[in-house]
């Protein structure tokens, strides 16, 4: 087969420089995702947190499962353990076979298995909120992005504006305000309902971020040589959006998601803190440390135990977020 | 084998059909290209890009100002200049990626200056572009294999036997290994990378090629191997080429005819042969005189010129290059010379025109003049 001496000379090139192919048959290329996830494999950090990431959301996916085994549900109370000071019984607030962490003070509830289901509270909510923010930043961002002109604009002035809004004050004016606009003053509200409102302030609040690393990703790759190579043969906007910009770019997309996770776990746990988040019934971690505060000298096993999950599940969010940014970005210096 | 290409297989979709047969006799015209009907006429061809200065302060950079020139059927015009002289910004209006100002493009006699995206469709596959980088010029994300199969992708094209079967016929075209198909960019060498590009373009079998500098990011004996792989294509495929370049000694290798820049504006056109042994245009000849040459050492016949190109944002009156000639006088900044010919298919537009072969002897005045203008 001699189609020119130029193919001879570029074949020569390929055998030469390019790595020995064993087998002509089947040549595949190791695609830029593939060999982040090699990096990712390589990186000892990335596996322990992602190991640890996994446990959790497993935990949080079996609660049910767990309440069955353990035997004890989330609402259950035991107040023949404890002392007639409301205080349990035992050492370290409890701790015994029946209940791993301990009771509750005062109502006397398990602390293990409402750990477990506010494990699932909190997981739930971060994770929704961050697939809402993900998806309105990205689509805001590249529209901003690669239309431009007055539409950018005014993206551009919304997400100034949000910004500029502080997010404690409204969301403590907000939820009260929306609270009453569906349920009386002394109705109870139910669980999904708070849920929602956290979930909507924090997407209302989350895509600012996402839109901006989004829309500056976008402006530069706008202008690179194989976006207009697709422009010149006549690409529509969903082939470029689709095929040539969000494949390249869904790596930080990727890095910010999982880096907005942790902080609206922490920001659940904070609102429900001071009281705008999550009603007592449902089980979050930032009603239980509220809670465990008014114990803190007498019992501070109940402080501990819930402190101690929060505090790994974000640590090892954030571990594995920057381990993915390491594994995605290998020209990122450490 | 290589004029076969097109009969070795049976197609199906109409469109690419008629292009076979379009692209047929075309080999009989190009023989005479003066007689032919120009594929592609530029005229009066500008782009202005606004530039804010200062507070609400706006102002043009004319990047370019003014084009003439024909591509004919299966020729290669040679488009030179410094950086900075409005090239690229020609060849991106060419293909359309960017809007001209003013100024018509004609293409096989269709008015498509300001053609919309529907009918730009059908002119997309006969007009293509070479880019200059061949790292950003391609999808890191994307296989060589959908890299190439894009073209055919985005216009609904499905040629018979099938898009791999299409692309590893362009691999192989191009000179690379079509077993390849699957592996990504990053595993090429940037001459590889460069031939991957070239398939693509190739990809929907056009009649003009815009390559935008396409072998100067490359290392010299890549570049060389490249330049032939063009020329190849180039009479195999009756392809016509508007080669954008500041590598003079390439652009006397590859194209029949050379237009020089300076300034978003044609100074001298005319057949290579012209230009390098007859260059008329002052600026043509200090370009020419410029070019490295392990040969000639010593400041022998170098014209050098002082100064910086002026700003595009303010050019200067008259003949733009008078702020750098050595032979301006009144007239140059008074009245802007036009391109004319002056015998021959050569047109230059400068008031006072030099004669004779380059540099070396008779050059020796110029060179002279440019020594003292110099000090």
């Amino acid at each position: 087969m001699s189609l020119s001496p130029v193919e001879g000379v570029a074949l020569a090139e390929i055998e030469s420089g390019g790595p020995e192919v064993p087998e002509r048959k089947d040549v595949v290329g190791r695609s830029p995702g593939r060999l982040a996830w090699i990096r990712l494999r390589r990186d000892r950090t990335a596996m322990v947190s992602g190991g640890m990431l996994l446990f959790f959301m497993l935990l949080a996916l079996a609660a049910p499962l767990i309440e069955m085994l353990y035997g004890i549900g989330p609402k259950e109370q035991f107040q023949s353990l404890l002392d007639g000071f409301g205080m349990p019984l035992g050492y370290s607030g409890g701790v015994s076979g029946d209940h791993w962490f301990g009771l509750e003070p005062g109502l006397g509830r398990d602390i293990f298995i409402r750990l477990i289901y506010g494990l699932r509270t909190s997981l739930f909510i971060a994770f929704a909120a961050a697939v809402i923010t993900a998806t309105l930043g990205v689509v805001l961002g590249t529209l901003a992005g690669y239309l431009g002109g007055w539409l950018d604009a005014v993206i551009n002035w919304i997400t100034d504006l949000t910004l500029a809004m502080p997010f404690l004050v409204i969301a403590l004016a907000l939820t009260p305000t929306l609270v009453l606009r569906f349920y009386g003053e002394r109705e109870a509200v139910s669980p999904a309902f708070g849920v929602a409102v956290l979930i909507g302030v924090f997407a209302i609040f989350g895509w600012t971020s996402t839109a901006r690393l989004v829309r500056g990703q976008v402006i530069a790759l706008r202008e690179r040589e194989f976006v207009e190579a697709a422009r010149a043969s006549g690409a529509g906007l969903g082939h470029m959006v689709f095929r040539q910009l969000l494949p390249n770019i869904w790596a930080p997309i990727l890095v910010s998601f999982s880096l907005a996770v942790p902080q609206f776990i922490t920001s659940e746990a904070a609102l429900s803190f001071i009281g705008v988040g999550l009603s007592d019934e449902t089980p979050s971690f930032g009603r239980m440390i509220y809670r465990s505060l008014d114990y803190l000298q007498t019992d501070p096993a109940y402080v501990f135990f819930p402190g101690i999950t929060i505090f790994a599940l974000v640590f090892a969010f954030n571990l594995f977020g920057d381990a993915l940014r390491d594994a995605l970005d290998p020209k990122s210096s450490r | 084998m290589w004029g076969s290409l097109g009969e070795r297989e049976e197609r199906s979709a109409a469109e690419y059909r008629s292009r076979e047969r379009r692209q047929a006799p075309m080999s009989e015209v190009s023989v005479a290209p003066s007689a032919a009907e120009p594929l592609l006429r530029v005229r009066g061809l500008a782009k202005h890009f606004p530039v804010r200065t200062g507070f609400r302060g706006q102002s043009l950079v004319r990047a370019v100002d003014g084009l003439d020139f024909d591509v004919r059927p299966g020729e290669t015009l040679g488009l030179v200049g410094e950086s900075g002289c409005g090239k690229t910004t020609t060849g991106r209006m060419l293909v359309r990626l960017l809007e001209p100002t003013a100024g018509t493009i004609e293409f096989e006699g269709r008015d498509i200056t300001h053609a919309g995206r529907r009918q730009l469709r059908p002119l997309r596959q006969d007009l293509q572009i070479i880019f200059q980088d061949p790292y950003a010029s391609l999808n890191p994300r994307h296989t060589v294999g959908r890299i190439i199969a894009m073209p055919l992708q985005v216009n609904g094209i499905e040629p018979p036997g099938g898009v791999k079967a299409r692309v590893q016929e362009l691999l192989e075209i191009v000179g690379l290994n079509p077993e390849h198909y699957n592996r990504y960019p990053h595993e090429f060498s940037g001459g590889q990378r460069q031939r991957i590009g070239i398939a693509r373009a190739l990809a929907l079998r056009p009649k003009l090629i815009v390559a935008d500098e396409p072998v100067s990011a490359l290392d010299v004996s890549i570049q060389a191997q490249v330049v032939n792989l063009l020329r190849q294509l180039q009479r195999d495929l009756e392809l016509a080429f508007v080669f954008i370049a500041h590598d003079l000694a390439v652009v006397r290798h590859f194209c029949q005819r050379v237009a020089v820049m300076y300034l978003g504006k044609i100074v001298e056109i005319g057949d290579r042969v012209d230009i390098y042994e007859r260059p008329q245009h002052p600026y043509t000849r200090a370009l020419l005189s410029a070019i490295p040459d392990v040969t000639k050492l010593g400041p022998g016949g170098r014209i050098r010129l002082t100064g910086d190109v002026p700003t595009p944002l303010d050019p200067p009156s008259g003949c733009r290059f008078r702020t750098r000639c050595w032979k301006a006088q009144e007239i140059c900044a008074t009245e802007e010379p036009a391109l004319v010919s002056r015998g021959g298919g050569q047109a230059i537009a400068c008031h006072f025109p030099e004669s004779g072969p380059v540099a070396g002897e008779s050059g020796g005045t110029a060179g002279v003049t440019v020594e003292e203008v110099s000090k």
